[in-house]
């Protein structure tokens, strides 16, 4: 494993007393995509903040790829990006200057055609001439993206990405992302959603009042805690599950009356619609169905009792 | 040092400055010229020559530098308390420079406006009365020294400001009374003795006077001393930035 951000024992503890983060050990690895997970106020953007430089961390260090984050921040920051959870922009600048502005903020020489490129990538060009203030909410969180990408750092971190964001804008954001990590820059992103860190992330951490309750390979974690649900209430009772369905890991309720299919992956949402043919194949009629999936409130709520 | 950043910084500030020209030069230009007619003209025939020059001609240098050090504290804080307030301090924090750099960039920028806008006040001068600058390179040090030193100070209110009340406290309750107490518009000499030496702790008092000295060869202090004093104020200042830019006083939590 080829680490490009070690913290550890990072505490932070803001003058009100309140104790935001609580000896954080975390590993991020080289080109990965990790997703940081937890409720509000669990110190995800207390964490970020530290390694970004925003936030001056209590005790404890933080290595970006080899550079201490205090010691030696020019190095390590040069090599960091930042998009921030609140939408902070300079209304009156135009597009181009805010991003050209960035990229000289972090030491680079002028380069318009990077700064072209990015602009395009995030559907931003045509806009370039625009002041921010005549800009969407959509955009001006792009906007913060670009100005980010714009010293073409190695590490980017997304705070809340997609909050406040239209579908098909997180779909591009997430393709972005993808491209990203193609071109070897290592993405840390923090969310709500537990979809998006499944539809992204190659690890997921997750955080809840200050500590990393675990980190793990997102396929393990999904497998754990992605737990989905469909029941079938069925006309008549069944005696017992037939032969054909076998395939399909069902289980049938204790008054008989009800069919209950687990699933965990997209994948297997999929065989929902096999699993209703062979139903009607076999004349096993229902009279109403319901869908259930474990919330991620769920997931934290059973991450912290079994962390207690 | 991260060149690239603190041209970066400076271009920023003086594209701000540039799109609102109208109000960052024209104002000053006529508050002053508002001056010039009141006291010079109107007040000023009147009066008798102070130290052998005419009243008119002796405020040019204290009207100069009561603009000077209004614009430069109001330039450097705003500069710095709008993007503490619209939250996009986060990108300078975060990036790969030190308290020097920024000082540089901002405190440049705001510097660089209130010179011009001093240079311009003196040619609007001109157009009202006729003087001749005696020490022209000592009158320049004194222009850009006191343009810095109070860009400087007026960064560190900014740093210090927690709501656009406070950005206008200092300025008004101390900087202005300063500078009307700095004998802007009269010499020292006219003081009872007393207050003649009340007022040297006022450090106005020295940049006016200074400043009036490279204009006409005459001052209330010795230029050494005026010279000396601005330059140990704009250390103090340095060393204040210097401190709550690095320590995050009221910029990281």
């Amino acid at each position: 494993m080829d680490p490009i951000i070690v913290a550890s024992k990072l505490t932070k503890t803001y003058a009100s007393g309140f104790q935001a983060l609580k000896g954080v050990d975390l590993t991020i690895r080289r080109g990965e995509i990790f997703a940081l997970l937890g409720p509000n106020g669990a110190g995800k953007t207390t964490l970020i903040g530290v390694i970004c430089g925003i936030v001056n961390a209590t005790s404890g260090t933080v290595l970006a790829d080899g550079h201490d984050i205090v010691r030696d921040y020019r190095a390590a920051r040069t090599k960091i990006g930042l998009v921030p959870q609140e939408l902070s922009t300079d209304m009156f600048e135009t597009v181009w200057n805010a991003v050209t502005f960035s990229r000289g903020l972090f030491g680079k020489p002028k380069d318009p055609a990077h700064v072209e490129k990015v602009l395009r990538d995030l559907s931003l060009w045509e806009k370039r001439d625009s002041k921010i203030m005549t800009l969407s909410g959509g955009m001006k969180r792009r906007l913060l993206i670009a100005k980010a990408l714009s010293h073409e750092p190695r590490i980017l971190f997304l705070d809340e990405p997609t909050a406040g964001v239209d579908v098909e804008l997180r779909r591009d954001m997430w393709k972005m992302v993808r491209e990203l990590r193609e071109r070897g820059v290592t993405v840390i992103l923090t969310t709500h959603y537990i979809e998006e860190a499944e539809e992204m992330a190659d690890r997921i951490g997750v955080i809840n009042k200050g500590e990393i309750i675990l980190v793990e390979e997102k396929a393990a974690l999904m497998q754990k805690l992605g737990q989905k649900q469909l029941t079938l209430i069925l006309q008549r009772p069944l005696a017992s599950i037939p032969e054909a369905l076998s395939e399909y890991a069902l289980e049938l309720s204790d008054d008989k009356s009800r069919l209950v299919f687990s699933f965990q992956s997209e994948a297997e949402r999929a065989r929902i619609a096999g699993l209703l043919r062979a139903l009607a194949e076999l004349g096993i009629d229902f009279k109403d169905l319901q869908t259930r999936e474990s919330s991620l409130e769920e997931i934290f709520v059973s991450l912290v009792r079994s962390d207690a | 040092m991260n060149w690239y950043a603190i041209r970066a910084i400076y271009l920023f500030e003086m594209a701000r400055t540039f799109r609102t020209l109208l109000q960052s030069i024209l104002s000053p230009v006529i508050s002053t010229s508002l001056y010039f007619v009141v006291f010079g003209s109107a007040i000023g025939s009147r009066m008798a020559e102070i130290d052998g020059v005419h009243y008119a001609a002796f405020i040019i240098p204290g009207l100069t530098m009561l603009s000077l050090l209004n614009e430069s504290i109001s330039n450097a804080a705003f500069g710095i308390y709008m993007p503490r307030f619209a939250g996009t301090i986060y990108e300078v924090l975060s990036a790969p420079i030190s308290w020097i750099e920024i000082v540089l960039g901002y405190v440049g920028a705001a510097a660089s406006k209130s010179v011009m806008l001093g240079s311009i006040i003196l040619v609007t001068a001109r157009l009202f009365v006729s003087y001749e600058v005696a020490h022209p390179v000592w009158m320049l040090t004194f222009l850009v020294l006191t343009a810095v030193t109070f860009s400087l100070f007026g960064f560190i209110i900014g740093l210090w400001a927690d709501g656009f009340e406070k950005l206008q406290l200092v300025p008004m309750l101390i900087v202005t009374p300063l500078t009307f107490l700095g004998g802007s518009f009269y010499s020292l000499k006219m003081l009872p003795p007393v207050w003649q030496k009340v007022t040297l702790f006022n450090p106005v008092v020295y940049l006016v006077s200074g400043f009036r000295w490279s204009f006409y060869g005459v001052s209330d202090v010795s230029i050494e001393l005026s010279a000396g004093m601005t330059f140990v104020f704009m250390v103090i200042c340095l060393l204040t930035a210097r401190w709550l830019i690095r320590s995050g006083y009221r910029l990281k939590s």
